[in-house]
């Protein structure tokens, strides 16, 4: 048997792992288009940190490869897939047959069109060697401009804050963050990152660039060094379109995660998941999830059995020593504890917990993600307790007596 | 692989398996100095309601979801055990955000987390709490 995983990152290493602890004997190749051994991708902005270094990034350990007896081909892109006659083309020529295909992908930056773009130069954060790029031109007299307040943008903010002279950053959204934190958290975050000298260019966009320096919608003029464009991700489905497979934002898959391309498998980044928070197909670009469905993928193409059926929006965040712990959605009636710099807020229906934001208060947030990942209906637990306190004595006896007395 | 088990009708709520936790961790061999006087950032922790007590630490799950969500690869399993390497993890809290126990925590001196690894990882060896349980309320067993 012949597995092809295109992508080194985790859905692709998660694959791989689970195909080998079936299939002692098949061949896997993993292709990627970077040049790295497996690196943990959300890790760049904590490399810039100093919280890292090249050698403690890696995903998994230097004999991974090796060990599991996997080749890998690095810095080949992948150009073609042919679903008929199961081969990969290569860019430069070569191909490679396959007998199960792992598409996992990711995404790429999305740079919006602004004018002025083409003759100033620019940074995008995604990859190691963005990092590495971008990294060669900090210096504590240089002053950064970052398009997009959301994740991306404000990781690379927290990462560089303290090895430049200043930061702003604009967005057309009126809070940082908006995909994860309602106004309130956004506003505690954004003052946590204004400590930090970061200036907040909201419900603003940039006009136009010259070198030097941006116009921005709003009539101010931001003077920068250095351009970093994070403003949102286009995941990168164009293998599976081409060759016919479905897809819609991101490559659509069953609860198998196999695309519409028999033996075409897809997770990560590139694919949508089924959000069982909301019941609906979305793309949760977060590394956790590509983990289970690429291992839920790996599985499938040995000749295991495995369903991936309870995906949930969910993302740690941390800005200088805070975190700030999302899941689900934000739908509901809701619960919200205020003090001093820490939030709580909870979002529910009659019968279920549908989200939660915690700034500041991570302690033991996973067992309300296990209310969400689960969906258990709330008459189950002693919801007014868990309320305040996320505690296992919320829970029945029965169900403690499963968890913790015996084999989980 | 023995694990640490809860026989929750056995538990009496004096918490000492915190502090033998504690100490445990301190890697120091004097009780006294290692906690008098001193807040406790034990890795088991006893929830009290009314009559019912129980401690919780690391399950060792089978297919840990936290291990699946790591980010960095700080965790992993080691013959069974999930085992956190602090010098890989950059305490991003992943973890804790998914740990259906609430079994994993930010490390109290900051930017990294904790976690039960057994004993393995100081002096004593063997789980200073289970050893110390005064009703046999944990155990370190073979279990189905």
């Amino acid at each position: 048997m012949e597995y092809v995983i295109i992508g080194n990152s985790t859905a692709g290493i998660a694959a791989a792992e689970r195909i080998r602890a079936i299939d002692k004997q098949g061949k896997i190749t993993i292709l990627s288009d970077e040049a790295y051994h497996t690196y943990g991708r959300p890790l760049i902005s904590y490399y810039l940190l100093g919280k890292t270094d090249a050698e403690r990034m890696k995903y998994r350990p230097a004999d991974f490869y090796e060990k599991n007896n996997i080749k890998t081909l690095f810095s080949v892109h992948a150009e073609r897939i042919d679903a008929e006659k199961k081969q990969v083309y290569l860019q430069g020529g070569k191909s490679l047959k396959y007998d199960k295909l792992l598409v996992a992908t990711g995404s790429r930056p999305f740079v919006p069109p602004m004018a002025g773009l083409d003759k100033v130069p620019y940074f995008t954060f995604m990859t190691y060697a963005d990092a590495l790029a971008l990294e060669k031109q900090l210096s504590p007299e240089k002053r950064v401009l970052i398009v997009g307040a959301g994740l991306i943008g404000l990781k690379c903010l927290e990462g560089i804050a303290d090895r430049v002279k200043s930061v702003a950053v604009v967005d057309m959204a009126k809070q940082i963050l908006p995909s994860i934190l309602d106004e309130y958290g956004a506003s505690l975050v954004q003052k946590q990152l204004e400590k930090h000298g970061a200036e907040f260019y909201l419900s603003d966009s940039v006009s136009s660039l010259e070198k030097g320096s941006a116009l921005l919608k709003s009539g101010a003029r931001v003077p920068f060094d250095i351009l970093v464009v994070a403003a949102g991700v286009r995941p990168n489905v164009e293998l599976v379109r081409d060759a016919g497979g479905k897809t819609e934002r991101g490559i659509l898959t069953d609860d198998r995660q196999e695309t519409s391309l028999k033996d075409v498998y897809a997770a990560g980044d590139c694919t949508e998941s089924f959000d069982i928070t909301c019941d609906r197909s979305r793309i949760l670009a977060l590394l956790p999830n590509a983990q289970f469905q690429g291992a839920c993928a790996g599985v499938n193409m040995a000749g295991g059995e495995a369903h991936f059926t309870n995906a949930i929006p969910m993302n740690a965040i941390g800005f200088f020593g805070s975190h700030v712990l999302t899941a689900g959605s934000y739908c509901g009636d809701t619960y919200e504890e205020k003090k001093g710099d820490t939030y709580k807020k909870l979002f529910f229906d009659g019968e279920k917990l549908n989200g939660f934001i915690l700034i500041d208060l991570p302690e033991r947030a996973g067992i309300y993600t296990s209310l969400l990942r689960n969906r258990t209906p709330l008459s189950q637990v002693d919801f007014e307790a868990m309320k305040k306190d996320p505690g296992l004595m919320a829970f029945s006896a029965a169900y403690r007596e499963q968890k913790l007395a015996r084999r989980v | 692989m023995k694990r640490i088990y809860v026989n929750e009708k056995w538990c009496l709520g004096c918490h000492l398996c915190e502090y033998e936790c504690a100490f445990a961790n301190s890697h120091l061999t004097d009780m006294v100095k290692a906690l008098k006087g001193k807040v406790i950032h034990p890795k088991i922790r006893v929830e009290d309601g009314g009559d019912v007590h129980f401690a919780v630490n690391c399950r060792h799950c089978t297919d840990a979801v936290c291990v699946r969500s790591c980010i960095s690869g700080a965790l992993s399993f080691e013959d069974g055990m999930v085992a956190i390497d602090q010098n890989k993890c950059v305490g991003c809290l992943t973890c804790v955000l998914v740990c259906p126990f609430g079994a994993i925590m930010p490390a109290p001196e900051g930017g990294v987390a904790q976690k039960c690894m057994l004993c393995t990882d100081n002096l004593t060896g063997e789980p200073n709490c289970v050893r110390h349980c005064i009703n046999n309320a944990i155990v370190y067993e073979e279990r189905d």
